[in-house]
C-alpha cells in the first residue's frame, strides 16, 4: 500500500553509485566470467599429469601461472576448481535460503506451534559446530562434495530462519499489513506482496555472507583431507599444496589468492548492499568530525569578536542566549540549520516557558544550552552566556563542572532516562559524590532526603530499586530529585510531563512548582502545552521552525498575542469547564491534584493559576 | 533467578538428548554396512554377519539407541570400531588439547575484541575507528585456515620462531605448551577478534546513543564514568551473546586448526574418525561437544542474568 514511489534513488541505484561496490562487482564479474568461459578456452587438461613440467615456474611450457608438483597447469585447475567451489557454495546458500526463508516466513507470520517447533529446531542446528556435524555426516554419506554442501546448507538455514522470522515479526503488525488484512487480502497474498518485500533485502545481504562461509567450509573440508579426491577445487589445490609446503610453498599462492579475493569481495559487496538498502542516509561519523572541525574554526573567529563585546548581564540574569544558531551535519558534509539565531534569557528564580509544537526546535535549544546535542549537532554561532562564561566555547571538561551543579536537566521520557543496570539510589548518589565530594554514607542520607522531598512515600525501597521496578511517575520524581541533588541554579525541563498519565502529570507539575518555591531555582520549561505555561511560567517564548516568533510575560500573553502561530497554539487549548482551586502550599497532605478529577488539557489548572498570578501581581504592584 | 536457572538446565538437557537422538539416527542408519567396512572387502559373509551381531548392529535402531544411552549415562561411550580404545578414554585424552586451545583463544579474543570494539566506538569516526573497522572486516572475510597457513609459512618455516606442528601438554611443560599453541591460538584469535569486535562496537554505540546516557552526562559525571561504568555495563549483555556465538565458532575452527598444526585434539580425532567411519568415536565427539556448548551457554546465561537486574531481581 504505502509504496515509496517518490523515494529518491532506489537501493540498486544507490548501490551502483557506491564506488566500492562498483569495484567489487567488477572483480566478481570478471572472475566469474573467467571461471565460466576459461575452461572452454584452456589448452590444458586440468587432470593430466606431466612430470616434465612438474613445479614449472610461471610462464614455462605455456603454463601461465606455472604447474603443480604433478605438472598440471595451475591456471586451468584454478578455473575448473573455481567452478566446483563456487557451485558447491551456491548449493549450500540455496538450500539455506530456501529452507530458512520459507520456514522463517511461516513461523514469523503464522506463529503458533510451527514457530515453537522451528525455533527449537534452529537452536538444535546451531548448538554444535557445523564442521563437526559435517564430519559425522561424511562418515555415512562418503566424500560427496555436493551432499556435504547440501547438508551444510541445512545447518546454515538456522541463521536465515532467525533473520527472516525476526524481520517478519517486526512488520507483521505494521499498519499497512493490518490494512491489507482488513481489506480482505489473503494471508498468502500479503506474504508475497508485502512481507517478502521487506525480507528480501536482509536475506540478500546474508546470502552474501553465507556464500563466503560456504566457500570457506568447502575448502576447509578439502584441507582436512575429507574432500572428493576426484574433484578439482580450490580447497583441494590448497590441500595438495599444504602437503608439499616444505618443498614447494609457492603452490599455496594462487588458490589462496582466489579464495581470499572471492571471500573479501563477497563481504564487501554484502556490506555495500546493506548500506544501499538501509537508505536512511545517515551522516557518517567521519563527515561529522570534518564538519565539526569547520564549525569550531568559525566559532573561534567569532569568539574573538564576542570577547571584545561582552554581554552586560543584569544582576539577576542567569542564562543569556544570544543569536544562537544550531545545526546538524548532513550526509554530504553540508550543515542543516535547525535553529536560526534565537535570543532567550532566564533570570534567577524565574520560570520561563519555551513553547512550540514538535519540530520547532525547542528541545534542541535546551540541549544546545547544556551542550548535550545528539551526535552530529552543534552550535553554529551565537553565544550561551552563563554567569559571564560563554558555554558555546568552553571546554568539555569545564562544561561537565557546570552540568549538574549549576544547570541540571529533567528529561521527557522518565523510563528511558534511568540507567537500567544501576539502582536508583546509586544513580542519585553518584553525582553528589562526584561533585560535592561527600562520603557514601552522607550521599545516601541526602539521596533518601531527596526522595522524601519529591514526595516518594517509601524512599528506602525506591532507593534500593532498579528502574524497571518503579512506575513512570515514580521515575520522573526520581529524575527531578536527581536534577536538584547538587543544588543547581537552573533546571532545564524538557516536557517533563508529556510521557506520563494525565493524573500523574498534574502531580508532577505540582511537585515542580513546590520544588521551585522551596529552592528558588530558575526553570526553563520546554513544553507544547499552554496549560503548563499558565500553570508555572512567569514568561514565555513561542518557538516555530527554529525561531522565536513571540515572547512576553505569561499574563500579558494570555490576554494579547499577535502572531498567528501563537493564536493557533492558543486555539488548541480546549474551553475551560471548571476552574480548579489554586495551588496551596504543602501542609503534609497529598497534593490536591492527586485527589481531584483532573482534566485532559490542564486548562482549568491553567486558568486557575493565571488568576492567582494576576491577583498576586496586582497585590505586589 | 532459581526458576530461570532450572529452566535453562532442563532446556540444555533436552537439547543434548535431542542432538544425541538425531546424531545416532544419522550415524547408525547404515547399520549392516558398518561391519563390512571394518573387516574389509575380503572378509567372508559369515565373518561380517558375526561382526554385525557382535556390534549389536542387527538390532533395531531404538534398541541400539537405548543401549547406547543407558551406558552413556554411566559414562561409558562404547569402544572404537577400529582400534582397541574406549571412546571416553580417547575423548578424555583429546579434550585437554582442544579445550586448552579454545579456552585460551576465546579468552584472548574476548579481551582484544572488547578493547578494540570499545575503542572504535568511543573514537567513532576517527582514523582509529576506520583502521579497526577496515582491518576487522578484511580479517573476518578471509577464511581462518588461510591465516593459519600464512602463520605457519612465516613464523614456523621462515623465521622458525615456533614449531609448525605438534603439541606439548601443559602438564609436561608449561613453556613448551605455550610455545606449541602460540600459532594455533593466533590463528583462531584473528578470526575471533575480527568477527566480534564489530559487534561489540555496535553494541557500545547503541548504548551510548540511549537517552539515559545523555541524562547521565547532564549530571556532569566524568566521561570515564559514563563510558566505562555505565555504558560498558549496559553493553555487557549483548557482548556476552557475542561470546556465546564465538565459542561455537571457535570449536568449529579448532577442527581445521588442530589438523593443520597436528594437535592431538577432538578436531583431528573427528577428521580421522570421519575418514575411517569410526561411528562410536564420532557419536561421542558430537555428544561431548554438545554438552560443552550447553554448559558454556548455561554459564553465559547465568552471567547474563546476573548482569541484568530484570532477571536477577525477581
Amino acid at each position: 500500500m504505502s509504496k515509496q514511489n517518490n523515494a529518491p534513488p532506489t537501493a540498486l541505484k544507490r548501490l551502483l553509485r557506491d564506488p566500492q561496490a562498483i569495484v567489487v562487482i567488477s572483480i566478481l564479474v570478471i572472475l566469474g566470467l573467467a571461471i565460466i568461459i576459461g575452461p572452454l578456452l584452456s589448452q590444458f587438461d586440468p587432470a593430466r599429469t606431466d612430470l616434465g613440467s612438474a613445479l614449472a615456474p610461471m610462464g614455462e611450457n605455456g603454463h601461465i601461472l606455472g604447474a603443480d608438483s604433478a605438472g598440471r597447469d595451475i591456471l586451468t585447475r584454478l578455473l575448473f576448481g573455481g567452478r566446483n567451489s563456487i557451485l558447491g557454495a551456491l548449493l549450500a546458500v540455496s538450500v539455506a535460503v530456501g529452507i530458512g526463508t520459507t520456514s522463517g516466513l511461516i513461523a514469523g507470520y503464522f506463529g503458533k506451534w510451527f514457530d515453537t517447533l522451528s525455533n527449537n529446531a534452529a537452536s538444535l542446528l546451531q548448538a554444535v559446530p557445523g564442521m563437526v556435524i559435517l564430519l559425522a555426516a561424511r562418515s555415512v554419506i562418503g566424500p560427496s562434495m555436493w551432499w556435504m554442501m547440501a547438508i551444510f546448507g541445512v545447518l546454515l538455514s538456522a541463521g536465515t530462519f532467525r533473520l527472516v522470522r525476526s524481520t517478519v515479526h517486526s512488520v507483521r503488525n505494521e499498519l499497512y499489513v493490518d490494512a491489507a488484512r482488513v481489506s480482505g487480502l489473503t494471508d498468502w497474498r500479503i506474504i508475497f506482496k508485502h512481507v517478502l518485500r521487506v525480507v528480501r533485502g536482509p536475506v540478500l545481504i546474508q546470502a552474501g555472507f553465507l556464500m563466503m562461509i560456504g566457500l570457506a567450509i568447502q575448502a576447509g573440508i578439502e584441507i582436512l583431507g575429507l574432500g572428493d579426491p576426484g574433484m578439482i577445487s580450490w580447497g583441494g589445490m590448497l590441500s595438495d599444496a599444504f602437503a608439499r609446503i616444505l618443498v614447494a610453498p609457492q603452490l599455496m599462492l594462487w588458490p589462496s589468492v582466489m579464495l581470499a579475493t572471492f571471500c573479501l569481495c563477497l563481504t564487501l559487496l554484502a556490506n555495500s548492499l546493506r548500506d544501499a538498502l538501509d537508505g536512511t542516509q545517515r551522516t557518517s561519523p567521519a563527515t561529522i568530525r570534518k564538519v565539526n572541525r569547520e564549525i569550531r574554526a568559525e566559532m573561534a573567529a567569532e569568539a574573538a569578536f564576542y570577547a571584545d563585546n561582552p554581554i552586560m548581564m543584569g544582576e539577576d540574569e542567569l542564562l543569556h542566549i544570544e543569536a544562537l544558531k544550531v545545526g546538524y551535519a548532513a550526509p554530504d558534509g553540508s550543515i542543516t540549520e535547525i535553529i536560526h539565531g534565537i535570543d532567550l534569557q532566564v533570570n534567577r528564580g524565574e520560570v520561563v516557558g519555551l513553547i512550540g509544537e514538535s519540530g520547532s526546535g525547542k528541545t534542541q535549544t535546551a540541549f544546545a544550552a547544556m551542550r548535550l546535542l545528539s551526535e552530529g549537532g552543534s552550535i553554529l554561532s551565537g553565544r550561551v552566556v552563563w554567569k559571564g562564561r560563554d558555554l558555546s566555547t568552553v571546554s568539555e571538561a569545564e562544561m561537565s563542572t557546570i552540568r549538574g551543579t549549576e544547570i541540571a536537566y529533567i528529561p521527557q521520557e522518565p523510563m528511558s532516562n534511568l540507567d537500567p543496570s544501576f539502582t536508583i539510589g546509586y544513580q542519585l548518589m553518584e553525582p553528589m559524590r562526584h561533585h560535592l565530594r561527600i562520603s557514601k554514607k552522607e550521599a545516601r542520607a541526602r539521596a533518601l532526603d531527596l526522595l522524601r522531598r519529591v514526595e516518594i512515600t517509601d524512599p528506602e525501597r525506591v532507593f534500593k530499586s532498579y528502574p524497571h521496578q518503579v512506575s513512570g511517575g515514580m521515575a520522573q520524581r526520581v529524575l527531578i530529585a536527581a536534577s536538584i541533588s547538587c543544588e543547581p541554579d537552573l533546571l532545564i525541563a524538557d516536557e517533563p510531563t508529556t510521557a506520563l498519565d494525565v493524573t500523574v502529570q498534574a502531580e508532577i507539575l505540582d511537585l515542580l512548582r513546590k520544588v521551585q518555591a522551596e529552592t528558588g531555582v530558575g526553570i526553563l520549561m520546554v513544553t507544547h502545552n499552554f496549560g503548563i505555561v499558565a500553570d508555572l511560567c512567569d514568561r514565555v517564548a513561542v518557538m516555530q521552525l527554529g525561531e522565536i516568533v513571540e515572547r512576553g510575560d505569561t499574563v500579558t500573553m494570555f490576554k494579547t498575542h499577535d502572531h498567528p502561530y501563537t493564536k493557533q497554539l492558543f486555539s488548541a487549548i480546549l474551553d475551560p469547564e471548571e476552574i480548579r482551586e489554586p495551588y496551596v502550599a504543602p501542609s503534609g497532605a497529598p497534593s490536591p491534584a492527586a485527589a481531584s478529577l483532573v482534566d485532559t488539557s490542564l486548562v482549568e489548572e491553567a486558568e486557575g493559576r493565571l488568576e492567582t498570578k494576576t491577583v498576586s501581581k496586582g497585590a505586589s504592584a | 533467578m532459581l526458576t530461570f536457572l532450572a529452566r535453562r538446565i532442563v532446556t540444555g538437557a533436552v537439547m543434548v538428548f535431542a542432538i544425541s537422538v538425531l546424531t545416532f539416527t544419522l550415524l547408525y542408519s547404515t547399520g549392516g554396512n558398518a561391519a563390512r567396512r571394518i573387516l574389509g572387502d575380503f572378509a567372508s559373509e559369515e565373518a561380517v554377519a558375526l561382526r554385525t551381531q557382535e556390534l549389536g548392529l542387527d538390532r533395531s535402531l531404538p534398541e541400539q539407541y537405548f543401549d547406547w544411552l543407558t551406558s552413556a549415562l554411566t559414562g561409558d561411550l562404547g569402544s572404537s570400531w577400529f582400534r582397541a580404545v574406549q571412546v571416553n578414554e580417547e575423548l578424555g585424552r583429546r579434550l585437554t588439547a582442544t579445550l586448552s586451545l579454545v579456552a585460551v583463544s576465546l579468552l584472548f579474543s574476548v579481551i582484544i575484541a572488547m578493547f578494540v570494539g570499545v575503542l572504535a566506538a568511543v573514537r567513532r569516526g576517527t582514523w582509529i575507528d576506520r583502521v579497526i573497522q577496515t582491518t576487522s572486516l578484511g580479517a573476518a572475510a578471509i577464511p581462518g585456515f588461510l591465516w593459519a597457513i600464512a602463520l605457519v609459512m612465516l613464523f614456523a618455516l621462515n623465521l622458525r620462531w615456533f614449531p609448525a606442528t605438534g603439541f606439548v601438554r601443559p602438564t609436561d611443560s608449561i613453556g613448551g605448551w605455550i610455545h606449541s599453541i602460540t600459532l594455533p591460538v593466533i590463528a583462531l584469535v584473528i578470526g575471533g577478534v575480527a568477527s566480534s569486535a564489530q559487534q561489540i562496537r555496535g553494541a557500545m554505540i547503541n548504548v551510548v546513543n540511549q537517552d539515559y546516557v545523555r541524562t547521565l552526562r547532564s549530571r556532569g559525571l566524568s566521561p570515564r564514568s559514563v563510558i566505562f561504568k555505565h555504558s560498558l555495563r549496559n553493553a555487557a549483555g549483548p557482548g556476552l551473546a557475542v561470546i556465546a556465538l564465538q565459542f561455537v565458532g571457535m570449536l568449529g575452527g579448532a577442527v581445521i586448526v588442530e589438523n593443520l598444526f597436528n594437535i592431538p585434539g577432538l578436531g583431528s580425532l573427528s577428521a580421522n574418525a570421519s575418514i575411517q567411519g569410526d561411528v562410536p568415536i564420532l557419536m561421542g565427539i558430537v555428544v561431548i561437544i554438545a554438552i560443552i556448548v550447553v554448559v558454556v551457554n548455561l554459564l553465559l546465561d547465568i552471567a547474563q542474568g546476573w548482569l541484568n537486574p530484570k532477571v536477577r531481581v525477581s
